[in-house]
């Protein structure tokens, strides 16, 4: 008995461990943000198009509204930027644009040649709001509700589809629970 | 005697300088002067995970989220911050992934009982094997009924 036992049950707890660790549609580097359900950190930075323009997301405070985190370095940032364009069309929410470990000419050159679907682009001189929102690469997406608290936060290139999967109905039921 | 006395001032010093938080921990670049806040500073580092690189600490990488959050432990230290207070601020925006030292909690309570349970688990199985052994006959001792 024991001999059947032991190696099927050793069998299917590998198999259980390798289904979930070699799935290749599981992010390893995506980790769970302790921010979600937490107030958004506030910021106040300058605009990466004026420096004596000042950009808070106080100033939008009331609202739902999202934090889109890039920077010119990021090959993945130029992919989701077409989809980020054509979101920022359906005006929906006000999508604010957090620039870190960038220069300030290159994001300003960048959004004259790609387009600007941002609100307020904001810029993090020296990464310390990206360290008060826990960004550690990008892009990095977050979606805050009318409260100010983080609901949901996107790590990878946005699209689409995770546009109208993710983040559509959630801010549909932020929208209902606030009213 | 000259050695001995000078011997005690240092360690006054460090006395002092360990409970007493100064305005001029960091030097003009920015890095840590005080030897026993150096101490404590690469002991925090090298337990903060780099999660750009995720099996290396921020004391080891050179990204520059890395070298973000080494000057944010060192600011933090010269402030007077305790350890805790440090690590705190890390999980608090990071999650307790950016530990190498996860605390013990439910969550965690697979990962720090695991090797307990293996141990337990081959204690068992020596146990049964060794009684089973016992059990049988003995290689030059005819078995019973043969022959």
């Amino acid at each position: 008995m024991w001999k059947f036992l032991l190696p099927f049950t050793a069998f299917v707890a590998l198999a259980v461990l390798f289904a979930f660790g070699l799935n290749p549609k599981r992010d390893i580097h995506a980790l769970p943000s302790p921010l979600i359900g937490k107030a958004a950190p506030s910021f106040s930075l300058t605009d990466v198009m004026d420096p004596n323009r000042a950009v808070s997301n106080t100033a939008f405070k009331g609202q739902i509204y999202i934090v889109n985190v890039w920077g010119t370095w990021c090959e993945a940032c130029r992919q989701e930027h077409e989809a980020l364009l054509v979101i920022a069309q359906q005006q929906v929410v006000p999508i604010i644009g957090l620039v870190f470990m960038d220069q300030r000419d290159k994001a300003k050159q960048w959004l004259e040649q790609l387009g600007n679907p941002y609100a307020a682009v904001a810029f993090d001189t020296d990464g310390r709001t990206a360290i008060d929102w826990g960004v550690y690469g990008a892009p990095e997406t977050f979606l805050v509700d009318g409260q100010g608290r983080v609901i949901y936060k996107f790590i990878s290139p946005m699209t689409q589809e995770v546009w109208q999967r993710e983040f559509l109905p959630r801010i549909a039921a932020a929208r209902r629970a606030g009213a | 005697m000259n050695s001995t006395l000078s011997l005690l001032a240092v360690i006054l010093a460090l006395c002092l300088s360990a409970g007493v938080p100064t305005a001029r921990a960091l030097d003009a670049n920015g890095q840590i002067e005080d030897p026993v806040l150096q101490a404590r500073f690469e002991r925090i580092t090298k337990d903060l995970r780099c999660l750009v690189c995720q099996n290396e600490s921020i004391a080891d990488s050179n990204v520059e989220l890395a070298s973000d959050l080494r000057r944010q432990v060192r600011e933090m230290l010269s402030a007077g911050k305790s350890d805790d207070a440090i690590f705190d601020f890390m999980t608090d925006r990071y999650g307790d992934f950016v530990r190498f030292n996860p605390p013990l909690e439910p969550k965690t309570l697979l990962i720090w009982g695991a090797p307990f349970l293996v141990l337990v688990l081959g204690v068992i199985i020596i146990f049964r094997v060794v009684r089973r052994r016992s059990r049988m006959p003995l290689d030059d001792e005819p078995a019973p009924g043969s022959r």
